[in-house]
């Protein structure tokens, strides 16, 4: 029996009464450092690099327009889409997204909106330009187009 | 005597309980903070608008970006990393007589005391009459349009820093910066909103 009682004894086991306290911490760390993701984006986003950037503090204020083409090719077809909220839509839409977004803001802030217009590096000029005649004919004057900060290459 | 402890509880599905509500905190959030290159559409003219005012072509910086991506500037040929010298050369020319600044109390032109450039009669006259026009094609891609407007953006910044560090001892850009930290300073503010006067962003999109 003795040969028995002699087998040694295993590992003390591992205090883990910290484990939460420090998924605690990282929880309100994210929960801090992030925002809530409003829009599933439906078309590609490569975004350009740019080194001249300027930072939009206040996220009430931006109307977000995004342009690539569709991630679901075989649905809405090849070629540069522009998706409003979550939808595809087409050019014309902008305007009434716009003055859906100028709703939802305080009259006094509405001159502080921004459009901010997310485009995949790869599609062309002539479909912003389109989105900026829009944006023209209602007033919606300042645009800033989606970069990361980066070295051009 | 009763015991009076009371059972410790449980804790060990504490752990589990956390780590769920972090992955779905990881999952419906972003953290890409929204960051661009601003620009201002010119505003819409009525029909009935008289015409506008005939600028003398030494006064335009052309750009054209073609359906292949390449670039012509005033005319040449030119690489995106040209851009910003050419376009800094043109804006800081100084040739002659500016349009009168009202916040300096201007009744009539001045000429550009700041600015440093080669002064040739046949490219712009003053800063805030320098125009950059951009033009692209409908095909151009947008990643080469971003580029040459971040390098335009990067030649008006560029000489803002140049008059700041001059005239404050301190960068444009950190004063920007420290105005973020400081919101609502007069005294940053006044020397922003000078500079900009000084150099004032004047870019105008087109297509051909």
């Amino acid at each position: 029996m003795s040969k028995f009682s002699k087998k040694k004894k295993g590992l003390p086991p591992i205090n883990t009464a910290s484990l939460p306290d420090i998924v605690f911490m990282l929880l309100f760390f994210f929960m801090v450092a992030t925002t809530m993701r409003e829009t599933t984006v439906m078309v590609a986003q490569t975004l350009p690099n740019a080194t001249e950037i300027k930072k939009l503090q206040d996220k009430r204020l931006i109307a977000y327009i995004y342009v690539g083409e569709a991630q679901d090719v075989e649905t809405y077809g090849e070629g540069d889409k522009i998706q409003l909220n979550d939808k595809i839509s087409a050019v014309k839409e902008v305007k009434s997204f716009i003055f859906a977004a100028r709703e939802g803001v305080n009259e006094d802030e509405r001159d502080y909106m921004t459009t901010m217009i997310k485009a995949d590096i790869n599609c062309t000029v002539g479909t912003i330009n389109d989105i900026k005649k829009e944006l023209r004919d209602i007033d919606a004057l300042k645009v800033t187009y989606s970069a990361r900060k980066g070295e051009i290459e | 005597m009763a015991r009076r402890d009371t059972p410790e509880i449980n804790a060990g599905s504490m752990a589990d309980i956390a780590f769920l509500l972090l992955i779905f905190f990881l999952v419906t959030t972003t953290m890409d903070v929204d960051a661009g290159i601003s620009r201002r559409l010119p505003e819409k003219q009525p029909p009935e608008a008289p015409d506008p005012p005939i600028i003398k072509e030494k006064n335009v910086f052309e750009v054209i970006i073609n359906m292949k991506d390449e670039l012509l500037i005033e005319g040449e040929y030119a690489k995106v990393k040209d851009v910003r010298q050419l376009a800094i050369d043109f804006i800081d020319n100084g040739g002659g007589i500016g349009n009168p600044i009202s916040d300096f109390g201007e009744t009539e032109g001045q000429e550009c005391s700041w600015c440093q450039g080669a002064k040739n009669p046949d490219s712009s006259v003053h800063p805030n009459k320098a125009i950059i026009s951009l033009k692209t094609d409908r095909s151009t891609t947008y990643g080469t349009f971003i580029k040459v407007q971040n390098e335009l953006g990067g030649a008006y910044t560029d000489l803002r820093n140049r008059l700041s560090q001059e005239e404050y001892g301190q960068l444009y850009t950190d004063i920007v910066t420290e105005l973020e930290k400081d919101k609502g300073n007069e005294v940053l503010k006044g020397k922003i909103s000078r500079i900009r006067t000084m150099y004032p962003e004047i870019i105008s999109e087109g297509e051909n």
